[in-house]
Order: structure tokens, then C-alpha cells, then sequence
């Protein structure tokens, strides 16, 4: 029943041998040991388990292996790192915006892309940008005012 | 290197560095300090860890860094940062050299856990009062090591000096550092959010505070955006396999036969059954979730228990009490209503609601040769591993538990269910077990925030004035099960494995102070539709009961200032003597720049309806009061908080920012369980299982404005923010609703279901 699927995750191309329609997100968090995209519904419902697929906000919860290919996966780790940062993730540090933090794949990776698209939102185009993203401890003023911070930051 | 390992690295430096804390005799020191000292000369290593030893809180490690071992948790709200700066501050050593360390049954006490707002209430009090003594006992220390009396010394950053000469000096590594105090504290004999112990050391006085009062920033928010931090989903145990539980199609009903051969495909795939209690294991994640889903399972006929959703609260209504109280009975309520010019009346329903926490619970557990190793994300771990060692049938010794951040919580959620399901799954197939409820368990099956019904009722006499007030709530118990899981009988597996159960009663009542002359407060709580293993089973949610009581009692209020042609904040004031809920009033009033007038607003056209309310509310000593301004629009019926303008009173603020964010975090939350949220179900069961059945507050409706006065009272003893400002929202909204509509919608979620119907 299993099958072998190359992966381009973070830069680095990995073998998986896994059912083919096994989410993405188990074959990151299990056998690739990437466990910072986060379980939430398994439903594309909330954004906890969002990553990058060629740039484009995914939800890894509900994308079958055997459908990414050789697409570029990038997940919350790559995005950038303490000595290497993205700018959303400064700015989220600088905001210290979340609580639990459990949701925040989802709304660092969809601000990212968003901010990709477009580098200026208005705040209208930031809420809705973000519309569907859950976060349970409420911390959606803060999500706003990094998400702001970040895009001046991105000039 | 993860949070896990330098953990384990610094539990190492602190054990290697055990050796004897040798002072010579003979100059200026207390006598208790003597005794003390030469204990500590006596007995070396060390010591249990219990509450009347001073190592059981803190260390100072060889390089001079300090080890707060804190026995409560931090859900991501700071309080780990509030309490090492309390600790920093008493002891005079830089914040940064200080860690605390949490939720770890063989290095922490039980202090209760995260439970009832009082981290730093109760639990910063009680380090800050150990950092006192342990300040104490390392100058005195250094003032033999030095040869001058204690009176004469000074601490910056865990550098003790002579303040004449400070060039005479001698560090808290040099003293200690690495060992260990043997210090003894009196206790109050009780654990959990009481335990409490004493010294002789007198507490810093406020005005000398330097990390007290500083927005000293988070210590996890970095790890985790950077997808470096574990959560309890990201335990990883060598030997591990996977749990999935599966539940009954109708709630009570329990397996009668299970083909196992129906899950044969997956590798390592097992059932494990005990009664009602059903969970499968596979070697791999997403085969234990695939075989939970093909399992073929047939139930017992059993008879749907639960209400029909649109009888609930006629049902709440018709229900024989289990247990009344009247907390309140000032003077002669039923005298004074006989004397009444007007009397006023309403009554206020409120939903069940879950926690439906940002991912469902997880735990993983080892149970091995007798004894079990437990991951819990559960606020209250300490109570988690006495669950686990009772439905196990070991020594609680035996249990070593370990909390890791869950995937939320804000109260009784699923966690400590998990653990136990983790538990039972272990000790049958002998390996570590890691268990995730899926997205239909964390709203179906957590313990549910109790559904209520409030009937209040005022007399006036002939100039307006009230001159007595009636308030009752009936609803389901706040612990019909109990807030911890110290018990198999209050969780979940425990139910479904056939304990004796024991359904617990508790209610609430209004936090306020107003001084009415003849005032009654009581409730009454009833018996849950369905005793065992059931999805409406009611417990903790974020400020338990407080939502409802106080979305029924300032509704009330704000209708009493209607009757009475007043002004809602001038109402209020009437009658109120307190000079911190005045202070706390006018605080949100002037801010928001409040002009006095009677609800409703009048004449407006257009489709969006503008509107503004107040609300008030106390809560263990600390007071909030908030002011919505809401838009309302006439065609959909939604409601958009636009702006929130909140004063907030907790006493002696430790981080000014980080209370900021808390208490934002409040007004969203509550916002959202006021606008939107409600259980759903049916007589079989819970129909609302994900967040499309369970909508949460959106960030396309999230406010324009949290503006917040903190009002600071630093020789004020702080008390809780985590859930004060979830209080008084959802009559701040209704209220702002009467004001734009002059319509009073007395049931919540204010829905624009509910809203367009009323304007209709």
C-alpha cells in the first residue's frame, strides 16, 4: 500500500515511503521530524498546519502526499531562522503576539505570502487575507499589528 | 537543541554542583539563621522535595543563575516571565540569570497548577515570599563570610557588599552557589493554589522595585515562531506507537461486538477495550487515525439522553435543584418588594460552550515495570499524574509527569482526558503510547462550559431608587466533573471504563459591589442530562460561570438605568462605594471620553446601527470595567465590537505590556463566546464537532480598538488577570446592541440570527 515520494522540504530532498494519501502533514511531522506545522482539524479549517507549496499558503492537514510532486515545500522552520529571520517572523517576535501559539503556522505562513503578493496591505486586505484562520486565545490584535510592522519592514 | 534538552542540562548542573554549604560560626547572624545554617551544614545534599523546604521553590546554581521551580504552568499569558520577575526583584539578582521551571512532578511542588487566575495572585505571591527568605539567608551568610554585620550589606545583581566598602563583596555563586539551602519554611499544610509558606524575611517595599513593573518580554515567543519549541504533540518516546479513540455514535452507548480483523491492514494495529472505553494502536500516526475511522464496531441500543436543543432551557427551567445556595441575603428582599413603587424583571439564557481548543489534546504516556512516565498539556499536571496513578493502580510515586504546552486550554478542557486515555492505552500493549483526540473529539467531547438560566428582578420605590434585588441562576454544575483530574471518576476514560461516579455541584455568583439595602444572590445547580460518559458533561471554561452570571447581571443593570431614566454609568455609580470600582468606572468612562445620556440612542438612518455600552465587574479583587462601541447592521443582524475601551484594576501590576496583550486577549475571546458560540446537539449527541458547527469570532470581525487604562496600585497585593476581562463582555455588547436598536436580547450567542430576528 505504500509508496515512495521524494520530497523538497526546506531545501533538502528527502524520501518518504508512506500511503499516498497520507497527508502532507504527517509525513513532515512524523517522518521527516518537522513537527512545527501543527495538527489542528484535519479539515483546512483552521491554519495550524499551514506550510509553503511553491510559495503558496497550503494547508498541509488535507494535501496528499502523492500530490506534491516536486513541488517546494517549505514549513515555518524554513521561513527563516534566529540567525536568518523573515520579517513576518521578526515582527512577530518584536509584537509578541501569540499565547499558546499552537495556531501561529497559519497565520506566520498566510502573512508571508500575503505580504509576497502584496507588500502593502490596507487593513481591510490583511482581515481578509487572514479570514478563516483560527487563533483560540484571541490574540488577533496582535496578529494585526505585526502583520503591519512586518510589511513596513519589507519596504 | 530543544527546550527538552537544556532542560535536562540544567537539572544536570544543578545536581552535580550538590555539595556542603559550610559557614564558620561566630559572627552577627539570627538565631533562626544559625539553625538553620548549621541544618544546612548538617544535611548537605538535597532534600525531599516538599513544602517546607526552601530548595523545593528555588536554586542558585554554580554560575550564579537561579532556578524558580514554579508549581504552576504558563499557557503562553507570561505568567512564567511575571513570577521570574517577582523572584529576580526579591532576591536582587538581573532577571536574565533567573529560569523558571514548570510543570515537572519530580523538581515542582503542586501549586495547583493554572487554575483560577491566580498565578501571580497566589502563586508569585508564595515565590516571591521564598525569594524573600532565601535573600535573607545568603546575606546573613555573607555577612559571616565578611565579618560584618547583616545591616551593613547590600545586594545588586547577586553580588552581596558592604555599602561603605564596595569593594568587600561576595557573590550568591560564592555562597551557594550549586548547593543547596536546607532552609526550612513554615506551611500552611495545604497544596495545590493554596499552599503557602512563611519565613522571617520582610518583604521588599514597593518603592524600591527595579524588575517589578518593567515589560520584561516573553521567554517563548522566539522558540515558537522560529518552530523550535516542543508542545506536548512533538514528544517523541523511543518505542512509541499511536492512539486513536473512537466514540460512541450515541452518547451512552457502549461497544457490544468489535471485528478487530477490520483494522488487520495497518502494521501494529490492536483494539483495546475495557467496557466502554475504546481506543486502537498502530506502529505509525496516520494509521492508528485511518484504523479508528475503519474499525468496525457494532453499539449498544442506547436510548438518546440529551435534550432537544431548542428544550434546553425550559429543561434547565423545570429541573428539581441538586443543590441551592444563597450566598446573599441582605436585609428584608421579599419585605421591600412588597413596598415596591415598580418592580422590574428579566431573565437571561446562555449556551453550553466548549473549549474547542486550538488542536485537540494530546498525551503521551509510558507505563513500564510498575511506574509511568506522562506528557500532559493539561493546566493542572500535578493532578493529571494522581489521575493517572489511580487508574493504573499505582503508587503515585510511580508517576513521573511532565507538562509540555498543549494545544490550548483555558480551563478543563480534554487534556487530562488524553492523559488517561494514554494511560490505559499503555499499561494494555506495554509501550509508550501517544494519543491525539481528533477535531470531533475537541468539540464534542471536552467538558463543556455549563448552559444556564438567570432570573433577576428589582423593586424601585416612587423616585427610582432600588430598593431591593433578587438574583438567581440555575444551571449545570460548574464541577459536575471536577476541575483537575486528580479522580478516574472526572474524566472521561474513567467513565467509560465503569468507576463510581460522583457528580460535584457548584454555581456562582455576580462579582460586584453595589450596595442595594436589600439584596439576595443564590443558584441553583441541576443534574446533567446524562450521568456517565457524557459530551455535555459540564467543568471549568475560562472564568467559569462568569460569562453567563455577569452577561445576566449587567444586562439587568443597564435595564434597571433604562427603567429609571439614567444614565448607565451614572446608574452604577449610584450605587457603588468602593473607591477601586470608581476609580475603575470613571477610569474606562474618561478615556472613552463617555457623555451622559438614557438608552437608546435616537434617530439614526441607514443601514448600520451605532451604539455604545458599559459594563462592570470584580473578580477576586481585581476589577474591570469596559465600554463597547458597537456598529449593528439592521440588514444581516451582525454585531461588529468595533471598539472596546477597558480600565483594569488587578492591584500591583508586574508587567504593564504583557497585561496589555492578556487582557486583549481576554476582550477577543470573550467577544467571540458572546457573538458566536454555542453548542450543538441533539438527543443522540453533540452535533457542533468542528469549526464550522462551532464558529469562532473571525479575524475580518476582530475590533479596530482594544484601548486599555491600567490602573497600578503597587502596595496593593496583585491579584488575577487571565480572566477578569472575559467577565463583563458579552453585557458590554447587548448593552451597546439596546443602545443602537432599543432592542434587549436577554439570550446568548448574540448571533445575527438572533439579532435580525429581534429587530424584525
Amino acid at each position: 500500500m505504500t509508496e515512495k515520494f521524494t520530497l523538497n522540504v526546506n531545501g533538502k530532498t528527502q524520501t518518504v515511503d508512506a500511503d499516498p494519501d497520507m497527508p502532507l502533514l504527517y509525513a513532515l511531522r512524523n517522518d521527516l521530524g518537522l513537527s512545527n506545522p501543527h495538527f489542528g482539524c484535519g479539515l483546512a479549517q483552521c491554519g495550524a498546519c499551514t506550510v509553503h507549496v511553491d510559495g503558496a499558503a497550503v494547508r498541509s492537514c488535507v494535501t496528499p502526499l502523492s500530490s506534491v510532486g516536486n513541488a517546494k515545500v517549505v514549513t515555518l522552520s524554513g521561513l527563516g531562522t534566529p540567525e536568518k529571520p523573515h520579517p513576518v517572523q521578526t515582527a512577530f517576535i518584536q509584537e509578541e503576539v501569540f499565547q499558546c501559539g499552537y495556531c501561529l503556522n497559519g497565520w506566520v505562513m498566510t502573512s508571508a505570502a500575503l505580504l509576497e503578493q502584496k507588500k502593502k496591505p490596507t487593513d481591510a486586505e490583511i482581515r481578509q487575507g487572514l479570514s478563516g484562520l483560527k487563533c483560540r486565545c484571541g490574540t488577533h490584535m496582535g496578529i494585526l499589528r505585526a502583520v503591519k510592522r512586518a510589511s513596513e519592514m519589507m519596504g | 537543541m530543544t527546550k527538552m534538552e537544556k532542560l535536562q542540562l540544567t537539572r544536570r548542573s544543578v545536581v552535580q554542583g550538590a555539595g556542603l554549604f559550610v559557614f564558620s560560626i561566630g559572627v552577627p547572624v539570627g538565631l533562626d539563621t544559625m539553625l538553620n545554617i548549621q541544618s544546612a551544614m548538617a544535611q548537605g545534599g538535597k532534600p525531599a522535595l516538599v513544602p517546607t523546604e526552601l530548595d523545593s521553590y528555588l536554586a542558585i546554581n554554580a554560575d550564579g543563575s537561579v532556578n524558580v521551580y514554579f508549581g504552576k504552568i504558563d499557557g503562553g499569558q507570561g505568567t512564567d516571565v511575571a513570577v521570574g520577575q517577582m523572584v529576580a526583584e526579591e532576591l536582587d539578582v538581573p532577571m536574565k540569570s533567573v529560569k523558571v521551571i514548570m510543570g515537572d512532578s519530580t523538581l515542582t511542588l503542586n501549586q495547583g497548577g493554572a487554575s483560577g487566575s491566580n498565578g501571580v495572585q497566589l502563586g508569585g505571591m508564595q515565590m516571591r515570599r521564598v525569594a524573600a527568605e532565601a535573600r535573607q539567608v545568603l546575606v546573613n551568610a555573607a555577612a559571616q563570610k565578611l565579618n560584618v554585620p547583616a545591616e551593613k550589606l547590600v545586594v545588586n545583581d547577586g553580588i552581596v557588599s558592604v555599602s561603605d566598602n564596595p569593594a568587600q563583596k561576595v557573590s550568591y555563586a560564592d555562597l551557594i552557589g550549586g548547593r543547596f539551602f536546607n532552609v526550612k519554611l513554615e506551611w500552611n499544610g495545604k497544596i495545590g493554589n493554596e499552599l503557602a509558606t512563611t519565613g522571617t524575611a520582610k518583604l521588599k517595599s514597593p518603592d524600591q522595585y527595579k524588575i517589578v513593573g518593567k515589560s520584561i518580554p516573553r521567554s517563548d515567543i522566539a522558540d515558537k515562531l522560529y518552530g523550535t519549541y516542543d508542545y506536548v504533540t512533538d514528544i517523541k518516546l523511543p518505542g512509541m506507537v499511536h492512539g486513536r479513540m473512537i466514540r460512541p455514535p450515541v452518547a451512552g452507548a457502549v461497544p457490544e461486538k468489535i471485528d478487530e480483523s477490520s483494522i488487520k491492514e495497518f502494521p501494529g494495529a490492536r483494539v483495546v477495550q475495557i467496557n466502554g472505553f475504546l481506543g486502537v494502536i498502530a506502529d505509525k500516526e496516520w494509521d492508528a487515525v485511518k484504523a479508528a475511522q475503519k474499525l468496525k464496531v457494532q453499539w449498544s441500543d442506547a436510548k438518546p439522553a440529551l435534550p432537544e436543543q431548542a428544550a434546553l432551557y425550559d429543561t434547565i427551567r423545570k429541573a428539581t435543584p441538586r443543590k441551592s445556595e444563597v450566598p446573599t441575603n441582605k436585609g428584608n428582599v421579599e419585605e421591600a418588594f412588597k413596598t415596591a413603587a415598580k418592580i422590574v424583571e428579566a431573565e437571561y439564557e446562555w449556551p453550553y460552550q466548549s473549549h474547542a481548543s486550538m488542536g485537540p489534546a494530546c498525551a503521551v504516556v509510558s507505563f513500564k515495570d510498575g511506574a509511568a512516565e506522562v506528557w500532559t498539556g493539561s493546566q493542572k499536571p500535578h493532578y493529571v499524574g494522581d489521575g493517572v496513578a489511580a487508574i493504573l493502580d499505582i503508587p503515585v510515586e510511580k508517576v513521573h509527569t511532565i507538562w509540555a504546552m498543549g494545544p490550548g486550554s483555558y480551563g478543563r478542557n480534554e487534556a487530562g482526558d488524553a492523559a488517561m486515555d494514554a494511560a490505559v492505552l499503555s499499561k494494555a500493549v506495554g509501550k509508550p503510547v501517544r494519543v491525539q483526540w481528533m477535531r470531533n473529539e475537541g468539540h464534542g467531547w471536552d467538558p463543556k462550559a455549563p448552559a444556564s438560566i438567570h432570573k433577576v428582578r428589582a423593586a424601585l420605590d416612587a423616585d427610582g431608587k432600588v430598593i431591593a434585588y433578587d438574583y438567581y441562576s440555575k444551571g449545570y454544575s460548574r464541577v459536575d466533573v471536577n476541575s483537575n483530574e486528580s479522580k478516574p471518576r472526572d474524566t472521561l476514560a474513567g467513565h467509560l471504563m465503569g468507576v463510581e461516579l460522583k457528580s460535584g455541584d457548584n454555581f456562582g455568583v455576580p462579582g460586584e459591589n453595589y450596595t442595594f439595602e436589600n439584596k439576595r444572590v443564590a443558584w441553583d445547580t441541576i443534574a446533567p442530562p446524562l450521568e456517565r460518559a457524557s459530551p455535555l458533561r459540564t467543568s471549568h471554561m475560562r472564568d467559569p460561570v462568569g460569562p453567563q452570571i455577569h452577561f445576566a447581571s449587567e444586562s439587568f443593570i443597564d435595564e434597571l438605568a433604562v427603567a429609571t431614566n439614567s444614565d448607565p454609568i451614572a446608574f452604577r455609580l449610584k450605587y457603588l462605594t468602593n473607591e477601586r470600582d470608581i476609580a475603575v468606572i470613571k477610569g474606562a468612562a474618561e478615556r472613552a471620553k463617555w457623555e451622559p445620556r438614557v438608552s437608546p440612542r435616537k434617530e439614526q438612518s441607514g443601514d448600520k446601527l451605532l451604539g455604545r455600552g458599559f459594563a462592570y465587574a470584580t473578580r477576586g479583587g481585581t476589577r474591570v470595567a469596559i465600554i463597547a462601541d458597537v456598529e449593528v447592521d439592521r440588514k444581516t443582524g451582525k454585531v461588529w465590537g468595533r471598539k472596546y475601551t477597558v480600565a483594569h484594576d488587578c492591584g500591583q501590576i508586574i508587567n504593564p505590556d504583557t497585561l496589555k496583550r492578556v487582557i486583549e486577549g481576554n476582550i477577543v475571546q470573550s467577544t467571540s463566546r458572546a457573538l458566536w458560540e454555542e453548542v450543538k446537539f441533539d438527543p443522540k449527541s453533540v452535533t457542533s464537532i468542528d469549526w464550522l458547527t462551532y464558529p469562532i469570532l473571525d479575524m475580518t470581525e476582530a475590533p479596530e480598538t482594544v484601548d486599555i487604562v491600567l490602573i497600578n496600585r503597587p502596595t496593593v497585593n496583585p491579584s488575577g488577570a487571565g480572566e477578569g476581562a472575559t467577565r463583563p463582555t458579552a453585557a458590554a455588547l447587548a448593552n451597546a446592541i439596546f443602545d443602537a436598536t432599543g432592542v434587549r436580547i436577554r439570550r446568548a450567542p448574540l448571533t445575527p440570527e438572533r439579532v435580525k430576528a429581534s429587530l424584525a
